[in-house]
Formats: C-alpha cells, structure tokens, sequence
C-alpha cells in the first residue's frame, strides 16, 4: 500500500492486531460487561483537569471558602491564643487568693473590720498567708504642698503590712519596699498609676509634711486597687495621720484545693458578730470572667465566618453547575467511551470537593498566619486547637460534597446522545 | 441481576452472530419525530461499510443505537451479541468501553490536554492502569502517524491531525466495531484522504467500521453502501 506520509504499512497494523487480541480468545461475557472502577488516583485527577481548565473562576469560587475558613480559625484561634495567655498569667499569679473587705451594714453604712480579723484568718488551717491594707480615709497624696487640696488624682492612702507584696505577687519597678525601719517613717511605695500622676518625684506631700518615695510598684494583675494607691507602713500611717487601724482589705493565699472551703468560713472568720457584713472575692474569677464575655464576642464572629462559608459554598456549587452546562459534550465523549452515569457524577463530585479543599486548605493556612500575626504581635502563644482544624476540613468536605451533589447528578442524567449534540 | 444467561453461550464464538444486528427497530423522538422506521440491519464481523443518505434521514439516530448511546423505541438492537434492552446503563457503558470506539464530525477534543493526554483519558473507563493507558495511547499515535505531535494541545493540531487523535482515541482500546459519524466532514479532501486511508489500514486488521459520509466518493470507495431515506434503509 502507497502511503504519502510516514504511514506504518497495513501488515503491521494486522501483526499489532493479532499480537494485541489472540485469535481465539475473547474476554467472557462477564468481563465485557463489567464496568471498571475508576481508581482514586485517576479521580483526583480528573477532578484537577477539570479546575485546570478554568483556572480563574477556580481560584474565585475557592476564595470564599477560603475566606470563610480564614475567618473561622483566626477568630476561633485569636480567642484560644488569648486564653492560653491568661492561663499562662493565672498560673503564674495563682487562682488560690482571695480578699475580704467590709461591705455595708444593714443601715447601708460602710462597714469595717475588726483590727484582729488578720489574726483570725492566719489560724484558718488552709490559709497560707494573710496580709491587709487600710486605707487612710482622712487624707490624701498630692505631689507637692502647692498643689489645691481638692486635686486627689482619684489616689488613695493606704497603709500595709510588709508582707503585702509576697501574698498579692506584686513586684517592684523601681527602689524597695518598705521594711521594718522604714515603715515606720515617712516613706512611701507608689502603685504604678500612683507614680505616674505624681510625676516620680522624689517626694509626695500628704497630710501636711513631705514622704519619702523609696520604691514604684509594677501593675499588680491581681490587686489593681493598689495601683492607684500611695502605700506606707502600718505604723508610720498611725503615727504621722492618725489612722484607725481598721483593715480594709485583707489578702489570703489558701492551698489550692482549699480555696472555696476557705471562702466559705472567710466571713464568720473576719466577723464573727456580723459576717454578712463581710465581702469575699476571689480576684483571678475577675479574669476569669472577662473570658466569658470574649467567648460572646468570639461566637459572633463565628457566626460571621460561617455565613462566609455559607457564601463560599453557594460561589462554589455556582461553579459546577455552570461548568456541567458549559461541558454537555464532554459529558457526552465521556459517556460514549463507557463512563457510567455513576462515574460522570463521581467525576463533579470530585471535582467540587477538590475545589472547595483547595479553598479550605488556604484558607486554614490563612487563618494560623492571622492568628500568628496577631498573637505575636500581643505576646500571646500561638494557639489554633485542633477541633477548628478539624472541623474546618470537615466543612470544606460538607460544602464541596453538598455544592456539587446537584450539578454531578444532573450531569449523569444527561443523555449522552443529547450532551453529544451539544458543541 | 443476571442478564448474561441468554448470551453467553454464543459470546465466546465471533462467528455465531453478526457484530450489529437490528430487528424491526424504530425511534421516535417526544413531539412525533419518528427518526427511525422498523429498520432491519445485519453488519457481520469485519465488515466497512458506509452509511449514506440525505440529510434528517436518521443516519446519526441509527448510529447511536448502534453505538448503545441511545436506546430504541421498538425493536431489537444487538451489538456483538448483547441485547441492548437487557442490558443496565453500568453494562451498556462497559460494553461501549470495550467493544465499540467512535470517531466524531466535531472530534471532541479536551482542550486543555495535550495528543497524548487525550487519547489516554479515552482509556480511563477500561480500568487500565495509567502507565498502561499512556504506553497505549503513544502506540495508537504512532498507529496514525502522529508520533511528533503527541505533546501537542489541540489548537496545534490541523483539523486532520485532530481528527488522527481522535481516531487514536477511539481505536486505542482496540475495539472490534468503529463508529464513525461523519468523520471527515469538517475536513479539506487531503486530510480527509488521510483519515479515511486509516479507516481501511484498521479495517484490514480486522476491525469492522461504519461510516456516515455525505461525500459520494467516499461511499463508493468502501465495500458497502447502505442507503436511508426518511428513517428507512432502502
Ligand atoms: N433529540 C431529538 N429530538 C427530536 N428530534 C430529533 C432528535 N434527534 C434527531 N431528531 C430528528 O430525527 C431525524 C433524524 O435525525 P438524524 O440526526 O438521525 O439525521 P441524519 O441523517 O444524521 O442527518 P444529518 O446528515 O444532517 O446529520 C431528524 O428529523 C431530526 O430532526
Ligand atoms: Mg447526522
């Protein structure tokens, strides 16, 4: 035979023939007629062919669900990263402390302590410690004796024990404490706040005659009523302001596992004639709190990634059906080379899964990069629990499933002679 | 489901039936188009045969029957011994997978993929491995001359040379029926030469081939004519 071209000549083709199919033997019945599976490696792929021939619209309809999954792991993230800061805080500040001040009497009048309750709450077996400051109602701390006596800063006067600083875990910034010598004169330890508004001068003018400042104090996390307080020694607050002694506020640090038993008999301990008169708190329950009310803020925006989510599943299941109209006769080929109906649909399934995958895994990836970003930028550990990982791949599975589940089934409805026509 | 039972017993003998037989078969088409009209037909294993007619006269219908794309209204259609109305879709889309290749006016390429990625993906339903399926489809494209062009995507190929993938494609499975429906009708002469010089290279090696055609020569030039008119072979 003549071929023009670089044809391989017809006898070859019948030696192929023959090498290919043996004379006399056929596949059985069973064989011919038994569709193969398609393997899973070939569906990933034929899912991927099909976002590759589109690829931005791909990207597009994956930007939603990345966006909604962004968003759900970095709020859920930030939240978290911001929890294991306070317990981190906690537990180096303690959960075990708890105060007691004086609340009102039954004629709403302020109430005060009896001046042993200090002594009482020391013989409470779980207490470990107890410490108390009064404050100096009488008079008030200016920076200097020109400055008019109704300008108080909001700042109090208080006097305490020395061992103050170990049971609250307050630290000093600058100078010392007070100790057994001092305390006995005019000298006092500013609070953080305290310092500021008086201008760190080296004297501050209280009740007619000028203090020494020995020392600053760091922001106390869990006693924030002694940063705007101006502290001295029990005994020189008596001697020089003529102070009642009275504690206001009493400090404890109990065994951990002792805490609420404590709490419970604080009161009948400090007050023995009148324990409703006595408030108890435990400062860390205050943190504590201020966490509940972010897990309200943090499942409003929740609810906001999941109604970006939502979005990001419409955008995409948009997609598949528009590219199983734009396909019919894709639809038809494949069909006509012995894809089931089964197979096409597995085929858009596929293929939307992939997507929206695509969208979850970046937008996972964004999210750990936002909740990086800003963790570290407040000096929290990096948190992303596991559960918003999980469930953000379980959402993406859900919304690619659910999104292509219509257009994959109308596509196996097709008639492969009616998607053939399609052109 | 056990629907092999009335066929196997003549299945593993190729000359106990024709590869195509119709039996009084008709398609009509929702809205009164009757499409086809009792059509009775037998094509014997090996046979090349053109099928010709005017246009609208159901030459595509009959084809897509024959293809199991489409099922009959009435009558009987069996291809390569199989009953067609005894089959569900999983065995018919077998059957096609590995009994029957078709080859199409408007080729039905995938743009996005190259020769050999289209000819390959033509495998992908015969549960062939990926390996195996790209060993055959590199051999299929030697098999009509397109050994240089097999990473090429389709806007680089000539209408002839798609029409070579897609005649790859259809052939890479080694079907023992080739379905062609107008196959060089988007073609110039040369290339459509060109394609119907491989029809007859696979018809010598024994694959039975039907053609629709509008071109008289072509017609003529195959062993057998059949001729429609009006949904009838006459
Ligand atoms: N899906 C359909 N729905 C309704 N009528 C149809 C459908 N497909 C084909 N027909 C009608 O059936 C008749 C036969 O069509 P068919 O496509 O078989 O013709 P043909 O011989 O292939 O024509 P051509 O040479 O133009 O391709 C035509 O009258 C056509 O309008
Ligand atoms: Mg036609």
């Amino acid at each position: 035979m003549s071929s023009p071209t670089a044809l391989p000549n017809s006898s070859d083709l019948v030696e192929e023939h023959r090498r290919r199919i043996p004379p006399g033997h056929r596949e059985r019945a069973e064989d011919t007629l038994r569709s193969a599976r398609l393997r899973l490696s070939d569906l990933i792929r034929l899912g991927g062919y099909g976002l590759r021939s589109r690829p931005l619209r791909a990207v597009l309809s994956a930007l939603g669900i990345a966006i909604g999954i962004a968003a759900m792991i970095s709020v859920v993230g930030i939240s978290a990263s911001s929890h294991a800061d306070l317990d981190r805080k906690l537990a180096k500040l303690g959960t075990n402390m708890l105060t007691v001040s004086p609340g009102r009497t039954m004629f709403g009048k302020q109430a005060t302590l009896p001046d042993e309750s200090v002594a009482m709450i020391k013989r409470i077996g779980p207490v470990q410690s107890a410490t108390a400051t009064g404050v100096v109602g009488t008079v008030h701390a200016y920076r200097n004796d020109r400055i008019p006596v109704a300008q108080t800063g909001g700042l109090s006067v208080v006097a305490a024990k020395l061992d103050l600083l170990t049971t609250v875990g307050a630290q000093l910034d600058q100078g010392v404490w007070l100790n057994g010598a001092t305390d006995r004169y005019p000298a006092v330890v500013l609070g953080a706040t305290a310092a500021e508004r008086l201008g760190y001068g080296p004297t501050v003018y209280i009740g007619g005659r000028s203090w020494v400042v020995v020392g600053v104090l760091r922001k106390v996390a869990l006693a924030s009523e002694l940063d705007t307080s101006v502290i001295m020694g029990w005994p020189a607050a008596t001697t020089y302001l003529a102070f009642d002694g009275h504690p206001t506020t009493v400090y404890t640090r109990s065994a951990d596992s002792q805490v609420e038993a404590v709490r419970g008999v604080l009161a009948a301990t400090a007050n023995p004639s009148a324990p409703n008169e006595v408030d108890v708190s435990r400062p860390s329950d205050v943190l504590t709190l201020r966490r509940a009310t972010n897990a309200a803020f943090t499942s409003l925006l929740l609810g906001l990634g999941s109604v970006a989510l939502l979005v990001g599943g419409i955008g995409v299941a948009n997609t598949m059906v528009i590219s199983v109209l734009e396909r019919r006769s894709e639809i038809g080929l494949r069909r006509s080379l012995g894809a089931t109906k089964g197979q096409i649909r597995t085929q858009f399934v596929a293929e939307s899964l992939l997507l929206s995958m695509i969208g979850g895994a970046a937008g996972a990836l964004l999210g750990y990069l936002v909740t990086g970003t800003y963790a570290t930028t407040q000096k929290w550990p990096t948190v992303v629990p596991w559960w918003i990982l999980a469930g953000g791949v379980g959402a993406t599975v859900l919304i690619g499933a659910i999104a292509g589940l219509y257009p994959a089934i109308r596509a196996a409805r097709l008639a492969p002679t009616e998607a053939l026509a399609a052109t | 489901m056990n629907t092999f039972g009335a066929v196997v017993t003549t299945v593993d003998d190729a000359e106990g039936h024709p590869v195509i037989e119709l039996d009084d078969v008709s398609k009509s088409y929702p809205g009164g188009v009757a499409a086809l009209r009792s059509v009775d037909m037998v094509v014997d294993y090996g046979e090349l045969l053109a099928i010709v007619g005017p246009s609208g006269s159901g030459k595509s219908t009959m084809l897509n029957l024959i293809g199991t794309l489409d099922r009959p209204s009435t009558g009987t259609v069996r291809i390569d011994g199989y009953d067609v109305a005894s089959l569900s879709d999983r065995q018919l889309s077998a059957l096609r997978s590995r009994r029957v290749g078709f080859v199409f006016q408007h080729f039905h390429l995938a743009a996005g993929r190259d020769a050999l990625g289209n000819v390959a993906d033509g495998l992908l339903y015969s549960g062939a491995s990926k390996r195996d399926r790209e060993q055959r489809a590199e051999a299929a494209l030697v098999r009509v001359g397109l050994s240089e062009r097999l990473t090429h995507r389709p806007y680089q190929l000539s209408g002839g040379e798609r029409q070579r993938v897609a005649l790859a494609r259809a052939v890479a499975g080694d079907p023992p029926l080739l379905l062609a429906d107008e196959p060089t009708g988007n073609l110039d002469s040369v290339s459509g030469a060109g394609v119907m010089r491989l029809l007859h290279e696979l018809h010598e090696a024994g694959t039975t081939i039907l053609v629709i055609t509008h071109d008289r020569e072509i017609a003529d030039s195959l062993p057998r004519q059949v001729r429609m008119r009006d949904g009838q072979v006459v």
